[in-house]
């Protein structure tokens, strides 16, 4: 069986677009999202209807919960006053660009999903499973905060976004982090990328992850095969057409700095949330 | 708790950063702000040894510890600080605070590459109470503006980014002009993408005498803490260790009765809100954690 998870869409619907055709293709038979669909980029509306006749199966993000209820900003936490006046300009646009039935439709969104297949338990969540706008970074998360979140919450496969860039940690009960990738585990984290924007390394493409169970494992399980040692994380690097975005977003007016992203592959705002070593790979 | 005590009590949600008083209140520098009043000569906590700090890493494992945090005084004059560092970046992400003053460059190359090794990150905090040596001098010392802009400045060599906190000394309302002045003067040193931090004065330890002290009428009452998200306190999700155990928080461990336990485990109790820094932290929120984790609200 192959999933197919989305992270931020941040109304780029021409990588949502591109990102459905393409797990279609790769045989994904469900599709999810796992929040913050407007932000950054333009034409909101235009995110919906392909979330809503390609069944996919969406969540509520920090950004989702702000403009169905009417909130002054988008809760994604910045601590840093440029990134709060960048962020306000893109929430300010969304909030203008979204019509009433796409918000209450957000609003209406659940905040985390569950389900279980072949015994192994699914937990979506937006930031984390005990706050949605929780950032969970690669490198300062440590293995056991993960294992205590799958503890506590009843979960074998926990997936996130909220962040912008993608990562997997597994680990296997009790013992912490698994090096060689050579023993079936317990438990796996995945931050699903987004399709918003790019990840800061400068490339153009955007991110989004395939997960299939069963047969071979990325993690390699030697024997016995059970439980998440079957979980198979792909992430997918999508090409889609940026050019096109950076020009529309021009055409609505949103500031150089975003449209300098989608074109170049690195972040210019949001960055002090950004711990060192992430930062540390990007340009600025 | 003395009889009549109504302080609202903290209690702790996750233990998400343990901190470590990893060189006690040891401290190269004595600035007149330091809120645990640190001196070369103030050894009323001491030097944690890396046995100690292993022993609780190993402990905060079930306890599902996100990140570590690790201050002083400066916790470069523990001899054992690279050792230690090395060893924490096996179980999650480490940040240590530090004055910037006395970095090694052979102790930045280890470290530098322990991070390499590890998935984790290894976060520098410098403290800087300024952007010029005529703000930054009096409180710190003399010479430690220039000796601190060294520091940074050889962090940027090993290819780190060290975010540098300062102390507010001035109006809230100049901050925007104090921070773009200091992005300016870290460019001039090689720092051309600056993470900076502010954080309130806390009016406690030395700080108390610069200034004064809290008033009676600072503290936390138990109205104050109706509709008030206590995950804004460091006690709510932070121990940190000294030689003498387990503290409620970094900022209080002068106080006798901020010691909790000998571990962790005995650590985890709610705590009574009853110090005037606990009004600080009420009306500024989590002060004391890394931009990364975002803020609480
Ligand atoms: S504020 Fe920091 S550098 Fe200054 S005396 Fe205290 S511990 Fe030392
Ligand atoms: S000083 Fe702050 S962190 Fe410490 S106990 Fe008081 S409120 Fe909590
Ligand atoms: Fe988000």
């Amino acid at each position: 069986m192959t999933l197919a998870f989305f992270g931020g869409v941040y109304n780029n619907y021409l990588a949502l677009e591109a990102a459905i055709l393409d797990a279609r293709r790769r045989g994904a038979e469900r599709m999810f999202c796992l929040g913050d669909l407007g932000a950054f980029g333009p034409h909101p509306d235009r995110v919906f209807p392909l979330l809503i006749d390609n069944g996919v199966e969406c969540i509520q993000g920090n950004y989702d919960n702000s403009i169905g209820k009417d909130l002054n900003d988008c809760q994604c936490g910045y601590t840093d006053p440029r990134d709060n006046y960048f962020a306000q300009i893109s929430y300010e646009y969304t909030y203008e660009s979204t019509s009433e039935p796409n918000r209450r439709w957000m609003r209406d969104l659940p905040g985390e999903l569950r389900f279980e297949i072949d015994g192994v338990r699914f937990l979506l969540c937006h930031g984390s499973p005990r706050k949605t706008n929780e950032f969970l970074w690669e490198s300062t998360t440590s293995t056991q905060f993960l294992e205590k979140l799958a503890r506590e919450y009843d979960a074998d496969v926990i997936l996130g976004t909220h962040t912008g860039i993608h990562w997997v940690r597994q680990w296997r009960a009790e013992s912490g982090e698994l090096n060689d990738g050579s023993a079936g585990g317990q438990g796996v984290f995945v931050n699903v990328g987004v399709l918003g924007r790019p990840e800061n390394d400068g490339r153009t493409n955007v991110w989004y992850t395939l997960l299939r169970l069963g047969g071979g494992s990325e993690f390699g399980s030697r024997n016995g095969e059970v439980g998440v040692s079957r979980v198979e994380v792909e992430f997918v690097p999508l090409e889609y057409d940026h050019n096109r975005l950076a020009r529309e977003m021009a055409e609505v007016g949103l500031p150089e700095e975003f449209i300098e992203t989608i074109q170049t592959g690195w972040w210019t705002t949001c960055l002090e949330i950004l711990p060192g070593k992430e930062r540390r790979k990007g340009r600025f | 708790m003395p009889f009549g005590d109504t302080s609202p009590r903290v209690a702790l949600t996750d233990l998400d950063e343990l901190w470590f008083q990893v060189s006690g209140t040891l401290c190269n520098l004595e600035c007149t702000h330091c809120f645990i009043s640190c001196s070369p000569k103030n050894d009323a906590f001491g030097y944690l040894s890396l046995e100690t700090v292993e022993r609780r890493l190993e402990e905060s494992r079930s306890l599902g510890v996100k990140e570590y945090y690790f201050t002083g005084g400066e916790p470069f004059l523990n001899r054992e600080m690279v050792p230690i560092l090395e060893k924490t970046l096996e179980y999650g992400p480490a940040t240590v605070l530090t004055n910037g003053t006395v970095l090694k460059p052979e102790w930045l190359e280890r470290l530098r590459a322990a991070e390499e090794a590890s998935t984790y990150c290894l976060e520098f905090r410098v403290s800087i109470d300024g952007p010029t040596p005529e703000i930054n001098d009096p409180i710190r010392g003399e010479r430690t503006f220039e000796r601190a802009m060294k520091g940074v400045a050889l962090l940027v060599e090993y290819g780190f980014l060290p975010i540098i906190t300062m102390t507010r000394t001035w109006d809230e309302r100049d901050d925007g002009e104090i921070l773009g002045d200091f992005r300016n003067v870290l460019a001039e040193h090689g720092y051309t993408r600056a993470r900076l931090k502010v954080l309130p004065r806390l009016k406690i330890g030395a700080e108390a005498q610069r200034t004064c002290g809290y008033e009676p009428y600072e503290r936390v009452t138990p109205e104050m803490m109706e509709d008030y998200d206590s995950s804004q306190l460091i006690c709510s999700h932070s121990r940190i260790v000294t030689d003498r155990g387990v503290h409620v928080c970094p900022i209080l461990i002068d106080s006798p009765d901020s010691l909790m336990g000998a571990t962790l485990e005995e650590s985890l109790t709610p705590y009574p809100l009853r110090h005037g820094a606990c009004y600080t932290c009420y009306l500024y929120g989590a002060i004391c954690t890394n931009p990364s984790a975002g803020a609480r609200e």
